[in-house]
């Protein structure tokens, strides 16, 4: 029996001291192979007497699984240790950069689009939209300007031709939405407008948008409404104040400018007012009945408001400097 | 507008600030664009008379001089301005002044008892600089003979006052005028109005000039008198002097002030001819085609029958309502005065003097419409202040009245306030506000007659009144409110992808987004489009952008530049706009998205091998743009483009756009050292999109084989492609290209070409017996177009 304690701490100190995965398989054929010491042992069994070959059998049977035991202990740690050795070698270092494309961006005055899209489409406003070279019925005439009268004078006209403009504002989009739909209407229209004017708080080409909402009852309070509603969201300010002062559009009555609190003073931000019944009139809808408001706001100043740019210009120069900040 | 805050206040006298006043007009629709003093703040300013000038003992260029401020004893104040002289009268700043500082840093200045070389100086005589009522002067400032010695200047000259500049909106022609302006305060204050008296006078000449009023409609009504025996010479009155100064009136000779004092009180412009220049009498008409006339500006103008014209019985004297001519005009040495007061129509002058470039305070009156209730009042009004000036004797008034403006009683139901403004008034506020609207009503329950005054030209329906009582109850008194409607959603197509998601794919490829002008220089549409007829606008900004853009090429073009020449290597560029096109008598406006790239395909990183971008890389860009929808390239030339490096862009049968290369002459011409990659896609094609429609995954999985071949250049990968899927070869589900080499082993002119091609069966797997025909049947295809198979 001593021989077995020996061949077990023999073989447990073989196997701590074995660091090569190969190696270990070999000394275990010392002990477990077929002509291991302790297959050796087993074999020996028959030539004990009955009585004593049980309780041999037991001893060598947990001799052997001690060593088995211990032999994948061994193994295990070798394993461990070597994905150990392999992990610490294929270590990065985190810190260097991505690598790959970078991304680009949206231009302010997109960005600010999409904004005021969005909180309209939330009321249910739908969107609409027109050409830019317009025919002067519809970017006049049709909205109750007709030829010579002073109101044209306010809007600095680029002519193509005799019958033709390039828009002064988005409000014909109204006209030619109303032409087509039947009351009750939500709509939003965006896109380019043009005045001959041309410095540091006025480009020829610039961005409207405007709202139209004609139905049964819409009245000037909840033109009111809307529009703080608005700036209030756009800026994300509750404290935002809206102030609405008389003013005169041929195509609104009672028509507004809207200022807009900022820094302690006012700001124009744009024009409104309930649409005129003659206009109403012209695209068939019967102002007795339907009732509406309409509004226009620079797209640009609500961009340089809320960014905080200073020069008009800068957006329709295409400098990546600028046009980055906006990522 | 502009006016004297103290002559309105000679009107109508609120106990308002000045800022409060210019708040509550702004508010009421009368913008206040400007309000400013008159003059900067001084204080102990006097009228001082020189009585004694004295050269300075220890200064040759000082003077001491005596000057009489009113007092028992005259002041001695020594004096370095060249132009002070016995006798004149000159601002004296007292010791204790306080006067502005010279400029925006400075404090104000303290006039101190001081010692100058000796002589001790009380006081400083100033010039107009000094006060800060001038850029520049030339010594003292020579006060006239009349001034009252020892009153302050600040009172003498009125400078406690302000000005008022307002923006008045084409609908309020009404508040053109003091008189105007002050019956609207009234109205929005409730204070009481005065009015000026004004008596008709008496007639001390039995002689009248015969008027003709040809052009009824033009001209509704017209009075004419004659004064005879005017000094016209006469000084004009320095309180009129002031108060057209202070409204921007240059003063001209008395006769012409007066007649432009009186359109600054009334708002009725009027004229005045030399009765030694006419012959005959006056006839209002409407021009012969061809006249000619010379106006007061030099400007020779020839006129049609659409022009309204003041004419006597030889020749055309003035464009009616807008500007008279000259040769009829009044001079200093005018003896006798016609005076013409006159209703022209708004429809008679409205566009007409804008037709010849002019815009004069009249024209701006008469064709927003004048109060025609007045206009025989303004003409004694200017008849009185004429005497009174210039002297002379009067004839009686001709006058010659037509049909003047019907105005009409508009109804108003104050049901309909209530639903347009959205607050209810009660009858007891719109009678109020009607009535200090000076407004002629009768009630009859809810429902209102209101016929306007002769005054307002802009009430002709509800909207109209509607819109007075808002203005006068104040927009600020009506709440802002949510609109309560019936809800329903949006239609949300989907077979059209939202432009955000587009634009978003090449955001996500690292292109920037522009925006540039649609316009561009007639030369870019030239050369860069081959575009020999653009839509050119007929009153540019500006040379360089003329005309309409019938590709966004050019903008992207510019900005790439404009980054070049900021030191940017690598620009990728996008924009979304319209392209504007002429057909036949119409515009087509197409939107579109176009980009361009230059530079390395990625920023300089490690670990990637720097290369410029091509052709292919930004085919890949526009190739994901239209996913999953599949593009074909078809070899096409392009003024801007490469000849060998260009393509245009086609989704099924439809002609979508452009890619290509710039060619290789702008390249140089635009100093780019790499080449830049441009592309430009139709807007519309780009948003349609398929709703999906789920088809069975095939249970087996593919068979691949793969098809090298080896062709000459000149062949297409697209023409063997189409070959192989024209061949419909059974099983086949999908070729593609996977390899292209030229070099060792293919022979120069020629290229290898890998293809893969998958086969496929719904039901069961594919034994090589079955899948050898269908690729034998490609091989076939692949050789009858000149490939040979590789090995």
């Amino acid at each position: 029996m001593e021989e077995l304690q020996q061949i077990l701490d023999q073989a447990l100190q073989q196997f701590s001291a074995i660091s090569d995965e190969a190696e270990l398989e070999q000394v275990k054929a010392r002990y477990l192979g077929k002509d291991g010491s302790l297959t050796g042992l087993l074999k020996g069994l028959g030539k004990l007497s009955a009585e004593e070959r049980p309780a041999a059998g037991a001893r060598i049977n947990q001799v052997k699984q001690s060593i088995e035991s211990a032999l994948q202990q061994r193994r295990d740690a070798l394993q461990q240790n070597k994905l150990s050795k392999k992990l610490a070698a294929e270590s990065l270092d985190v810190t260097l950069p991505g690598r790959g494309m970078g991304t680009g961006g949206l231009h302010p005055v997109t960005r600010t689009l999409e904004r005021i899209e969005q909180l309209f489409h939330s009321l249910g406003f739908a969107t609409a939209t027109g050409p830019e070279i317009e025919r002067d019925f519809y970017n006049f005439t049709a909205l109750n300007i007709p030829e010579n009268h002073p109101a044209r004078a306010m809007h600095d006209t680029f002519y193509i031709d005799h019958q033709h403009v390039l828009r002064t504002h988005t409000s014909p989009v109204q006209v030619r939405y109303m032409e087509n739909h039947k009351p009750p209407l939500k709509i939003i229209s965006s896109g380019r407008v043009y005045r001959v004017d041309s410095d540091a708080t006025h480009s020829p080409m610039f961005h409207q948008v405007e709202g139209l909402w004609v139905d049964e009852e819409i009245s000037f309070a909840n033109l009111k409404g809307v529009v703080q509603d608005f700036l209030q969201r756009f800026f994300e300010r509750d404290d935002l104040k809206v102030r609405f002062r008389p003013s005169f559009f041929p195509f609104t009555e009672p028509s507004a400018e809207m200022d807009m609190s900022w820094n302690g003073g006012w700001l124009e931000i744009g024009g409104c007012g309930m649409v005129h019944p003659n206009v109403l009139k012209h695209v068939n809808i019967d102002s007795e009945k339907y009732l509406g408001f309409a509004f226009g706001l620079g797209v640009e100043r609500l961009a340089m408001l809320r960014y905080g740019v200073n020069d008009l210009r800068q957006f329709y120069e295409s400098d990546l400097r600028f046009l980055k900040q906006f990522n | 507008m502009k006016f004297s805050e103290n002559w309105l206040r000679t009107w109508v006298n609120p106990a308002l600030s000045s800022e409060e006043l210019a708040h509550m007009l702004t508010m009421a629709g009368l913008e206040v664009e400007g309000l400013e003093v008159v003059a900067p703040a001084f204080n102990n300013v006097v009228v001082g008379e020189v009585l004694e000038v004295v050269r300075h003992p220890n200064a040759d260029r000082l003077n001491v001089c005596q000057v009489n401020v009113g007092e028992a004893s005259p002041l001695t104040i020594v004096c370095g301005a060249a132009n002070v002289a016995v006798g004149v009268k000159v601002p004296c700043a007292r010791i204790g002044a306080v006067l502005p500082p010279s400029n925006d840093n400075e404090k104000a200045f303290v006039i101190k008892q001081a010692r100058v070389r000796n002589v001790e100086s009380f006081g400083m005589l100033c010039s107009d600089k000094e006060l800060g009522l001038a850029e520049e002067s030339q010594g003292l400032w020579l006060l006239p003979a009349d001034a009252p010695v020892g009153k302050t200047l600040r009172e003498y000259l009125e400078l406690d006052d302000k000005l008022f500049t307002l923006k008045l909106t084409p609908n309020r022609s009404d508040c053109s005028s003091l008189g105007g302006v002050a019956r609207e305060v009234a109205a929005l204050t409730g204070c009481a109005l005065k009015s000026i008296d004004i008596q008709a006078q008496p007639v001390t000449l039995s002689e009248q000039l015969p008027v003709k009023v040809v052009d009824a409609h033009g001209c509704p009504l017209y009075c004419g008198r004659l004064v005879r025996g005017v000094n016209a010479a006469a000084t004009t009155p320095a309180w009129m002097l002031r108060r057209l100064e202070r409204s921007g009136l240059r003063s001209i000779s008395a006769v012409v002030d007066i007649t432009n004092y009186v359109m600054l009180e009334m708002g009725q412009p009027l004229h005045a001819f030399d009765v030694a220049k006419l012959s005959g009498g006056i006839t209002v008409r409407k021009a012969r085609k061809g006249e000619l006339l010379t106006l007061l500006n030099e400007q020779k103008v020839v006129l049609d029958e659409e022009v309204l014209v003041i004419a006597d019985d030889a020749r055309v004297l003035a464009l009616a309502g807008i500007m008279g001519g000259q040769g009829s005009g009044v001079e200093t040495n005018t003896r006798d005065v016609f005076f013409e007061s006159a209703f022209f129509h708004p429809d008679a002058i409205v566009g007409k003097a804008r037709r010849f470039g002019l815009a004069t305070d009249s024209s701006f009156r008469f064709e927003r419409g004048v109060d025609f209730a007045a206009t025989r009042l303004a003409l004694e009004r200017a008849t009185q202040l004429l005497l009174e000036i210039c002297g002379g004797k009067t004839g009686a008034i001709s006058e010659v009245c037509g049909d003047l403006p019907r105005r009409t009683a508009i109804a108003l139901r104050r049901s309909r306030v209530a639903r347009v403004l959205g607050i209810a008034l009660d009858k007891k506020q719109i009678v109020d506000l009607f009535t200090r609207l000076q407004f002629d009503f009768t009630a009859n329950g809810d429902d209102y007659r209101v016929t306007p005054p002769s005054f307002r030209f802009d009430l002709s329906i509800e909207a109209d009144l509607i819109e007075e009582l808002a203005r006068l109850h104040g927009y600020d008194n009506i709440p802002a409110l949510a609109p309560q409607a019936a809800m329903t959603m949006l239609p949300y197509s989907e077979s059209q992808r939202p432009l955000a998601r587009i634009q978003q794919i090449l955001v996500s490829r690292d292109y920037q987004e522009i925006v540039s002008y649609a316009f561009v220089e007639e030369q870019v549409e030239r050369e860069l489009c081959g575009n020999k007829n653009p839509v050119a606008l007929q009153n540019p900004i500006a040379s360089n952008l003329a005309v309409m853009r019938s590709s966004l090429i050019g903008g992207l073009i510019g900005a790439l530049r404009f980054n070049q020449n900021r030191k940017q290597a690598r620009v990728r560029l996008f924009e979304v706009g319209a392209c504007f096109a002429k057909a036949n008598h119409e515009y087509v406006q197409s939107q579109r998205l176009s980009g361009l790239a230059y530079g390395e395909t990625q920023t300089e990183q490690w670990g990637v091998v720097a290369k410029a971008v091509d052709f292919y890389d930004v085919k890949a860009d526009v190739e994901a743009l239209f996913a999953p929808q599949v593009l074909r390239f078809v070899v096409a030339s392009h003024p801007a483009l490469h000849p060998g490096r260009s393509a245009q862009i086609y989704c099924g049968e439809q002609m979508v756009g452009w890619i290509g290369e710039l060619h290789p002459h702008w390249q140089q011409q635009y100093d780019m050292t790499l080449s830049c990659v441009w592309f430009e896609v139709e807007l519309s094609a780009l948003i349609q999109a398929k709703v999906p429609r789920m088809s069975e995954i095939a249970k087996f999985l593919p068979v691949r084989r793969d098809l090298a071949v080896v062709v000459d250049e000149a062949v297409t990968v697209q023409a063997l492609l189409d070959a192989m899927q024209q061949a419909s070869a059974p099983h086949v589900v999908e070729i593609a290209l996977f390899d292209l080499y030229r070099g060792k082993g293919v022979e120069h002119g020629k290229k290898s070409l890998a293809f893969r091609v998958l086969l496929q069966d719904t039901h069961k797997t594919l034994t090589d017996l079955e899948i050898e025909p269908n690729i034998m049947q490609l091989v076939d295809v692949l050789q009858k177009r000149g490939a040979q198979l590789r090995m």
